[in-house]
């Protein structure tokens, strides 16, 4: 009986458009859609089909189908490859395992309101506004040969320690740069999250004589599920795309190999080879599954 | 009546050594908020000494003078004027069309029910979320053979409507899945009242929605106007004259032409930051409800 009903209105909805109306929402949905598939859909295919093939990039013409040979090449003749992928997963444990659970502990201590949480919150948030190349700028003023670390440890230009430069170390400076930005984006988001959560599932908490962190792990996380799911995937998303803070320290040079700067050297240019979009496929392929999983967390009610 | 005493002793007690234990934690985390700032701080105080100063008595010598000496240099020098006029010819038009297209896809898919509803909303979020690499060969081709089909080799390639157009693209996809889920907010009645009175899809745009949407778009233009200030990829990639290019691109070619002298590096490097710096303390309500209406951005 409802149904049929709701089917009526439906149909006399749809019969209500006007012509006007309906050439105003097909222009409405169009023109964006036009640009959206134009700039992001199509070319992201097109990339995966140039990634099993030859091109110089000149002429269309001289496409060449090669296969899986630049594949090949990439997980079998170049080193980097390996080296990259491996600092990203180090990049990854990290974010993981520091940088975001530090963010997460953050949150939680400035909602409980501490004395002085305000300023606090200002401070860890301050470097997330910051570009990327101000944050290279800032660091390279504390790391450099002759900067403010270097001086703090007396040693004078020549036998400094080179934080860029070090292959021991480099990795870890970069972290602690990237994380000063990421640990202030996951307060925030998580703060947001906590401002959700009803306050009187917290006091009854400690009623009951559950300590901070019982209160914590057994109340107000199980209770963040969504917004958890939203921080995991942004920490997987941020550690494999990885680029713009070592691209503002390296430059394209191979100094510190990444995912993220490798698609960079091989796509930038004329000549570009097509191992370039083999590359950004599999940075593509290791980021769906955050992807899907961002996607289905958000849209779960749309889809019921 | 003792069983309530106890515990609310037990209660107290417990209250008491949350107190001391919040009061470590509180001096624990502003410890931490001083070593979170001394970057910054340490770049403005940079910024305000001579490079004389430093040279001749070191880096952590009392400075015998602090002005804005390298602040007017850094602008002259660096050419920095230009480089913001750059960013405001890219920055402006694309937080403006990103909104209006987002707004549109996110009235259509939360004001009508078409069956696409949710796959249109699905393409458009899942798009925002591909990696910038994935499309850019693609788009740099078509760019460049756009310009020699219509004789102007420039139309996109190397010029700021080409990257103005791939901010907007891009987006789109998360100003659409903000809007749109800030639209199911607004009541539905008021919608049907507009179309039982006849009103025209466009009027219902403008004269229903647009209003109604008004808080939502300066959140989401407030933190759209910073990540497209902020992104240096699609201008380094997207435009070969460096005299093209906006002030977060620049800098990064700026740090090497004037990388002896620090002093006047930091000050170029503090006005850059500005906008941004006057945007986080001025309208950072809107900036922390457009980034948490839509969660998160991949």
């Amino acid at each position: 009986m409802s149904s049929t009903a709701k089917d009526i209105t439906k149909v006399s909805r749809r019969r209500a458009f006007s012509k006007a109306d309906r050439t105003t929402l097909s222009a409405f949905v169009g023109i964006p859609l036009f640009f959206h598939l134009l700039l992001v859909w199509i070319p992201a295919v097109l990339t995966i089909l140039l990634s099993f093939t030859y091109w110089s990039g000149i002429s269309i013409s001289r496409i060449k189908w090669a296969g899986l040979a630049n594949y090949k090449n990439i997980f079998f003749d170049t080193p980097a490859f390996w080296e990259a992928l491996r600092n990203n997963i180090i990049w990854l444990g990290w974010f993981g395992l520091i940088a975001t659970p530090l963010g997460i502990l953050l949150a939680y201590q400035i909602d409980r309101q501490i004395r002085g949480h305000k300023f606090y919150e200002t401070a860890y948030y301050l470097p997330v506004v910051l570009s990327l190349a101000v944050t290279g700028i800032i660091w390279n003023f504390l790391l450099r040969p002759d900067g403010f670390v270097n001086g703090l440890f007396g040693r004078d230009i020549d036998n400094a320690i080179s934080f860029f430069g070090n292959y021991d170390i480099n990795i870890y400076v970069i972290l602690t740069i990237a994380s000063w930005r990421h640990i202030g984006y996951i307060m925030l988001l998580y703060l947001a999250g906590l401002k959700s959560v009803d306050s009187a599932l917290r006091e009854a908490a400690s009623l009951d004589g559950a300590t901070e962190w019982q209160t914590f792990k057994k109340v107000i996380f199980p209770s963040m599920k969504p917004v958890n799911i939203i921080v995991i995937v942004i920490t997987i998303i941020e550690s494999l795309r990885a680029f713009d803070i070592v691209y503002i320290i390296y430059g394209s040079s191979a100094g510190f190999p990444i995912l993220g700067t490798l698609v960079f050297q091989n796509i930038a240019g004329e000549g570009a080879s097509m191992k370039g979009a083999a590359y950004a496929v599999i940075l593509f392929v290791l980021s769906i599954g955050p992807i899907i999983a961002y996607l289905r967390t958000t849209f779960k009610s749309d889809v019921q | 009546m003792s069983v309530d005493l106890q515990l609310a002793q037990a209660a107290a007690k417990y209250k008491n050594k949350q107190k001391i234990k919040d009061r470590f934690i509180s001096v624990f985390i502003g410890i931490f908020a001083l070593v979170w700032i001394f970057p910054i701080a340490w770049t403005i105080w940079t910024s305000l000494r001579p490079y004389k100063d430093v040279r001749a008595n070191g880096l952590f010598s009392i400075p015998e003078t602090l002005n804005f000496d390298n602040y007017s240099q850094a602008i002259s020098r660096m050419d920095l004027p230009l480089y913001f006029w750059n960013t405001a010819l890219i920055t402006v038009p694309a937080v403006f069309l990103t909104l209006f297209f987002g707004s549109l896809i996110a009235f259509v898919v939360s004001r009508y029910s078409f069956k696409w509803n949710v796959s249109l909303l699905l393409l458009f979020t899942a798009g925002n979320l591909l990696p910038a690499q994935l499309v850019f060969i693609p788009v740099f081709k078509m760019y460049v053979s756009l310009g020699k089909a219509v004789g102007m080799p420039r139309i996109l390639y190397d010029s700021p409507w080409g990257v103005v157009l791939i901010h907007v693209a891009f987006q789109m996809g998360f100003a659409t899945f903000v809007l749109s889920s800030y639209m199911k907010t607004v009541p539905k009645e008021i919608s049907e009242s507009a179309m039982v009175d006849g009103a025209s899809v466009f009027t219902h745009y403008t004269k229903v929605m647009l209003p109604l949407l008004r808080p939502a778009l300066a959140s989401l233009g407030v933190l759209m106007t910073t990540w497209i200030y902020n992104d240096f990829f699609w201008a380094l990639v997207l435009m070969s004259s460096d005299s093209k290019r906006p002030i977060t691109s620049a800098l990064g070619r700026l740090q090497g032409e004037f990388v002896t002298d620090y002093n006047l590096l930091a000050a170029g490097a503090t006005i850059a930051a500005l906008p941004t710096l006057i945007v986080f303390f001025l309208l950072r309500k809107q900036f922390v409800s457009g980034l948490t209406l839509g969660s998160t951005k991949g």
